[in-house]
């Protein structure tokens, strides 16, 4: 005797049973954080130090989404910290050209850090060479450049104020340009992860390479344009990052890569690739800056913040980041 | 006849990143200013063995296809807690020592754990533990400061008799200690095992957990190693971020330079420490050419990605598209 199935009830299943349940843990962190927070300070859950924690969130959400295309198909890009140095650093010094250089500083940043990431993309897609040492050397060769350009003068580093106000204005509703520029990023990723073939040949190639490449998709052409759009849009961090603080600095993207890669695992992207949702990356990253600026206000010393840091990551890894049993 | 082409195939890795050491060397040496004398060795060997023993510790985790990016921080805590306890009395610089040593081991042991038992991805979780250690040598030394035993310092940063550097003997020694017995022993060659296939290693039986869990152990140690030679070289310890990230990707790339696969299951630690002097002679060579040092940092990280690019070579072997893919 056969179950006898409802042709009229495949219906959706509930909102919370679609929802990955370490997307629904990173919110809970998130709420639990801000009532952490709220007794420490009521300041905490006003409106005006939200807005401000995800105005600083913005810029690790530029490096984050990078991250998590790269991490969906089962890679990783270790260059975002000199990446992001790179976008901050050229853009400035586009700036040094006239208001020519100035109206492209901002594509000028991104376009070099576009370059960097195809170059990525080139090693781990066609040279076959293991993304987590390819994009450390890269990382390498983009600190070298920018120490020899800086080194010896002292170059043009200031932002234009194009670039500060794109940080810091808060152009729309009183809500900070760089929230904006979340948003948009953010629903062009989604759309572009659902709606789009590269998306979907982004997830087939996280779950299994060879059965997307098998099944038509031109596997080395998705790992490219990832690894590209990874370095655009670190760049982008760093051009966000130097209009914030007004100029570029050698190490300015150091704070960026365990921060990224830590948002994207917390928020349940599975960092063997081909799981994940952006979704979860948003509120891994809102978790990631709630953490640092509680760390901060508590006043714990640098050394404690990396320790619990850590401690946080591993934790939340154990809880929902574990592979499968090696002979099973 | 047969036998011995067998293992010169081997060790053929080994023995070119050897080759290719003694001719950078001969290069750098003759055309030193001060010209090829105890003191250039020494210094050159000083520099090379701090890196020698990081890139040994990595060897160890990558011959099991797995990856330690805490190194550099582990050696740079290493660093940190001599500066506080290598020092006084033979007895209490000894208990120091065994102290670090320690340290690093267990360092070591929490990566195996969440690698193995934990079962996490070793490049995530290896990013996080460091973070961890990091912290941990910062609140150790929030800024650079503390003393070493000076004795036990000059004594392992000098010459020996005929003037060979003493850091060399110990790295010697500790090879012959630790390397030469774990490549004859069972878990030795399960680690092996475990790089080449290790599906196949466990249905044969291999102890492949303990084996895996072992290589990190070690690499812990050997960081530690590392940093208690830092300690001895600085007089002082330094929590430096910059140190940490140098130590962690050097240590890769020797260990590539130096022909262990980074797939796992083949190469050697003896190549891995040529791959380190070899690393360390490029830079000094540099010095000697007189190039800018605005352009050391981007030219070896030239020679590190061209290193690593090597491996690619393999895809000139490679009949069908789909053994690019793996399992």
């Amino acid at each position: 005797m056969t179950m006898r199935i409802d042709p009229a009830d495949p219906a959706p299943p509930g909102l919370f049973k679609r929802l990955d349940p370490a997307v629904l843990t990173a919110f809970g962190c998130i709420v639990a954080l801000l009532l952490v927070g709220s007794l420490y300070s009521t300041s905490f859950l006003s409106p005006g130090y939200l807005l401000q924690q995800l105005q600083v969130g913005a810029f690790l959400a530029m490096a984050a989404t990078g991250m998590m295309i790269v991490i969906l198909l089962g890679q990783i890009d270790l260059s975002v910290p000199w990446l992001v140095t790179v976008g901050g650093m050229m853009s400035t010094a586009a700036a040094g050209y006239g208001p020519w250089g100035a109206a492209f500083a901002i594509p000028a940043g991104v376009l070099c850090g576009v370059v960097f990431g195809l170059v990525n993309g080139v090693g781990v897609a066609y040279l076959r060479i293991p993304s987590m040492i390819f994009t450390l050397g890269i990382n390498a060769v983009a600190q070298g450049l920018m120490i020899l350009r800086t080194g010896g003068s002292a170059p043009q580093d200031m932002a234009t104020p194009a670039m500060h106000g794109l940080a810091t204005g808060h152009a729309l509703a009183g809500i900070p340009n760089a929230v904006w520029i979340w948003i948009v990023v953010g629903a062009v990723t989604v759309f572009v992860l659902r709606r789009t073939t590269f998306g979907r040949s982004v997830y087939g190639i996280g779950n299994r390479e060879a059965a997307a490449y098998l099944s038509g998709i031109n596997t080395r052409r998705i790992v490219l344009l990832a690894f590209a759009l990874s370095g655009g849009l670190s760049a982008f961090a760093g051009v966000l990052l130097a209009g914030y603080s007004d100029k570029a600095y050698q190490g300015m993207g150091d704070p960026y890569l365990l921060p990224a890669i830590a948002a994207v695992v917390l928020g349940g992207t599975s960092i063997l690739g081909g799981r994940g949702s952006y979704l979860g990356t948003t509120a891994g990253v809102i978790l990631i800056t709630l953490l640092q600026s509680i760390l901060s206000v508590m006043q714990i010393a640098e050394a404690g913040r990396q320790i619990i840091y850590g401690v946080v990551i591993v934790a939340m890894l154990l809880l929902y980041g574990r592979g499968p049993r090696v002979g099973s | 006849m047969r036998d011995w082409r067998y293992r010169f195939d081997q060790h053929k890795a080994t023995l070119s990143a050897a080759l290719v050491f003694v001719v950078i060397f001969g290069i750098y040496a003759a055309n030193h200013p001060a010209g090829f004398s105890a003191n250039v060795v020494q210094t050159a060997a000083n520099k090379g063995v701090l890196l020698a023993l990081v890139a040994v510790g990595q060897t160890f985790v990558v011959l099991t296809a797995g990856i330690d990016l805490s190194l550099g921080a582990i050696f740079i805590l290493a660093d940190c807690l001599a500066s506080w306890i290598v020092i006084g009395s033979p007895l209490m610089t000894g208990l120091g020592i065994v102290g670090v040593l320690l340290a690093g081991l267990a360092c070591g042991a929490v990566n195996g754990a969440l690698v193995i038992y934990g079962r996490l991805q070793p490049i995530v979780a290896t990013i996080a533990t460091g973070a961890i250690y990091f912290g941990l040598a910062l609140a150790l030394r929030p800024n650079p400061g503390g003393d070493i035993n000076g004795d036990l310092a000059d004594a392992l940063t000098g010459q020996g008799p005929g003037g060979v550097p003493v850091s060399v003997v110990a790295l010697v020694v500790i090879m012959l200690l630790v390397w030469v017995p774990f490549r004859r022993s069972v878990l030795g060659r399960a680690a092996y095992a475990a790089g080449s296939a290790e599906v196949s290693a466990y249905m044969s039986g291999a102890p492949v957990a303990r084996a895996k869990f072992l290589a990190y152990c070690m690499a812990g140690l050997f960081a530690a190693l590392g940093g208690l030679m830092l300690a001895f070289f600085t007089y002082s310890g330094e929590a430096s971020s910059t140190n940490a990230a140098t130590y962690t990707l050097n240590s890769i790339a020797a260990v590539v330079i130096g022909g262990v696969s980074l797939f796992g299951g083949s190469g050697s630690a003896v190549g891995a420490i040529f791959g380190a002097l070899i690393f360390r002679t490029i830079n000094d060579l540099l010095f000697v050419f007189d190039l800018d040092p605005l352009w050391q940092p981007l030219f070896l990280g030239l020679v590190l990605l061209l290193a690593v690019s090597l491996g690619s070579l393999r895809l000139l072997r490679v009949r069908n598209r789909l053994e690019l893919f793996g399992p």
